[in-house]
């Protein structure tokens, strides 16, 4: 396949990195004070062009490995799936009693990464309907998110209401917002769909920007109201009517931190639970065979429009409720929150954890946001890092980390030798 | 007053529509071959225009201060080593991902647009670079009512590049071989395969030619505006795409077509309604476009088989 030899392989890939990064990182331009000035980097420059060297050296001396054409790759991903087959019985559970039992043993800094990880889970179940299930590609996701933060605090502000009284009004106007939006765009082809909700995402932004008497522009609201625990508040004194008063503890900003982080949990498998009930119902399976086969389901004279609209609506609704959480949390929002960046991790959670697989939307939030907290020293460094992860986990895993691509029910005997075959190609 | 102010604007949207049009050629031509949005198109662009910017600071440190050598000099510069980028781009995050499912290659370069919009915020800094102007002055048009109609040397400058590289881009793709594979390569890549066209080159050479015009577009547009910084890729990136959509996406002439029109209605909503909502206004037009004209102005109808 590859007629070069490794070394001179690796040779022609560092003299690239050094037409790519000579310029780029070893001039860095200056604001002076006569215009632009350079300044020379050429130890970067040569410890990148190293590093690629080395890096493509290791690339192609890895592929060389004798025993990878005995072995067959086929054999090896049978082995995978058969384990991860194994291993997924008990991995829900597992993740579940520590998602469950974890407030009580980890510092606060924990418990609110454990609750930034959970939005984005949540998140990422809310868009798997849209994406994963539909098959539709939603590049704005954000703007749901944005719909739900803001129509909570806006109502909230306006009435006085509480968190929970206002949640299901969020849900509910992002849904209507998904339904506005996609009534118009959802008869076009996937890449235009997604350019045209990309679109929307931005649209929505700018005007959460610019209309400053509602929604304070780029200062955005702040004085949320926090949410309560059946009217009991969360606070630093214990009186009547506070969380700590009622039940005699001492008060902590602890408790309102954990309080939110099952609050979190709960709304997630909450969007969990919708979905996965959802799946077996009608409209779910419609949902599947609309991404399966958009033609074979117009000709079976199922409406494609509205059953697009109910997967966009339903995604939007728990984007909404995510957004209201995030509102409730924060007890402030503005636009910032709500960039392109933030519709890209999701969709990257969702595809990378195999899309359409639950427990993988799981998995791909603990790689993807846990993974970029733990860089968080490198500051600068985290988004390259992030772009690049993204780029790396694509081209070796394009499938996503668990493969659940297969429609919910099936017919009689393919039913049955279905599971094998499928496990066998799914770790692909 | 009314009249001359308009034409200024018309003036100064064509200008704008031309940078649009070089970008939105580079994403209908990988569009046209293998329907995909290349998303890190834009951050090319935005890498181009700092590549330009290291060329003219480092001939200005060197002493070539001749405008129209030291604009030649960093044009090649930028759109060579911009050429360089989409190549490595293409054959790290798409090559790989050939024949993958749809939505992997859409990923993938969605990583690539945060891996350069952040590469060059790390190599070079968050702060908006300022370019002083090369080309100061320009013709006064007309004179009314105390409004000076202005075609200035820059956007003249802006004018003749663009039209000359467009007329280099029509010459390659319809009039040499290289051209006649990627025109194969368009209506049908597996045909084209078929019959002794190295597909994956000519997909190569495809991002290439859209780098280095994306590059051309970043340098002209650090001219026109003397100000870039990491993240002008993102939006120019989404409106050249808005600008290939609105021309019919997969057709070249469309593409500038598109381009122009994006650059006007821009121009005229600024001018004429909110500058905060202009993005609003090409976005809308974005989605207008695709509900009541799928095909784009120039675009050819693409029928679905089973």
């Amino acid at each position: 396949m590859n007629a070069r030899g490794p070394l001179a392989d690796a040779f022609l890939s560092a003299l690239i990195a050094l037409g790519l990064f000579a310029p780029m990182v070893g001039l860095e331009t200056h604001v002076g004070a006569h215009g632009i000035a350079l300044a020379p980097r050429p130890l970067a420059v040569a410890a990148l062009v190293g590093a690629v060297f080395v890096l493509r050296l290791a690339v192609r001396l890895w592929q060389a490995r004798p025993h990878r054409a005995a072995a067959g790759p086929g054999a090896a991903r049978a082995r995978l799936a058969a384990a991860l087959g194994g291993t997924k019985r008990f991995l829900i559970p597992t993740l579940l009693a520590i998602a469950v039992v974890m407030p009580f043993l980890a510092s606060r800094a924990t418990i609110d990464l454990g609750i930034l990880m959970l939005t984005y889970v949540m998140l990422g179940w809310g868009l798997n309907i849209v994406v994963g299930l539909a098959g539709l590609l939603d590049l704005g996701y954000v703007a749901f998110y944005a719909v739900g933060a803001y129509s909570y605090a806006l109502i909230a502000q306006a009435t006085g209401l509480g968190f929970w009284s206002c949640l299901p009004a969020s849900g509910v106007l992002a849904a209507l917002w998904g339904i506005t939006l996609g009534f118009p765009v959802l008869r076009l082809r996937g890449d235009y769909l997604a350019i045209v909700t990309l679109a929307f995402g931005e649209i929505i932004r700018i005007v959460l920007l610019n209309w400053v008497s509602l929604t304070g522009g780029p200062n955005g609201i702040s004085g949320i109201p926090r949410p309560t625990l059946f009217g009991l508040r969360f606070t630093m004194t214990d009186g009547p009517g506070t969380f700590a008063g009622f039940f005699h503890l001492a008060p902590s900003p602890t408790h309102r931190v954990m309080f939110l982080y099952y609050v979190i949990l709960g709304l997630a498998l909450l969007t969990n639970w919708v979905t996965l009930r959802l799946r077996r119902q009608p409209l779910g399976r419609v949902w599947e065979a609309l991404r399966e086969d958009e033609i074979a389901c117009r000709s079976l004279g199922i409406n494609v429009t509205t059953t697009k609209l109910t997967a966009f609506a339903v995604g939007a609704c728990f984007g909404g409720f995510a957004g209201a959480f995030f509102a409730t949390r924060q007890g402030f929002i503005s636009p910032e929150s709500f960039t392109f960046m933030e519709s890209a991790t999701v969709l990257a959670i969702v595809v990378l954890g195999g899309m359409g697989s639950q427990l993988g939307v799981v998995l791909a939030t603990l790689v993807m946001i846990g993974g970029p907290e733990m860089f968080r020293p490198l500051a600068d460094y985290r988004m390259l890092i992030f772009g690049l992860a993204l780029v790396v986990m694509m081209v070796l895993r394009p499938r996503g980390l668990v493969t659940e691509r297969r429609p919910s029910i099936m017919l009689g005997a393919a039913a049955r030798a279905a599971p094998l075959a499928l496990a066998a190609e799914e770790v692909g | 007053m009314g009249l001359a102010y308009a034409l200024q604007q018309l003036i100064n949207g064509i200008t704008l529509g031309m940078i649009y049009g070089l970008i939105a050629v580079g994403y209908t031509m990988v569009y046209g071959i293998i329907g995909m949005i290349n998303f890190a198109h834009g951050d090319v662009f935005m890498i181009g225009a700092f590549l330009s910017l290291i060329a003219l600071s480092g001939l200005a440190s060197l002493g070539i201060t001749a405008v129209p050598l030291a604009l030649a000099i960093t044009l090649v510069f930028a759109a060579s080593l911009a050429a360089l980028y989409g190549w490595t781009i293409e054959r790290v995050a798409y090559r790989p991902l050939r024949g993958s499912f749809r939505l992997a290659p859409l990923i993938s370069a969605i990583g690539m647009s945060i891996t350069l919009q952040n590469f060059a915020q790390v190599s070079q800094g968050a702060r908006v670079k300022p370019l002083a102007p090369l080309l100061p002055g320009g013709l006064v048009l007309t004179r009314a009512g105390g409004f000076a109609v202005q075609l200035s040397w820059m956007q003249i400058a802006i004018a003749v590049t663009t039209v000359f590289c467009l007329g280099v881009f029509t010459w390659l793709v319809t009039r040499t071989p290289l051209g006649r594979a990627m025109r194969a390569c368009e209506q049908d890549l597996k045909m084209a395969g078929l019959l002794g066209i190295d597909t994956d080159r000519t997909i190569g050479v495809t991002f290439v030619i859209g780098a280095a015009l994306a590059a051309i577009a970043g340098l002209l547009f650090l001219l026109y505006y003397g100000a870039i910084d990491f993240y002008i890729g993102f939006v120019a990136g989404v409106k050249a795409f808005t600008a290939a959509v609105l021309g019919g996406i997969g057709s070249l002439p469309g593409a500038v077509l598109g381009g122009l029109l994006i650059g006007l209605i821009e121009t005229f909503w600024s001018a004429y309604f909110s500058v905060q909502y202009k993005d609003v206004a090409a976005f809308s037009i974005l989605a207008i476009t695709l509900v009541f004209l799928p095909t784009g102005l120039l675009g050819r109808v693409d029928v679905e088989k089973v």
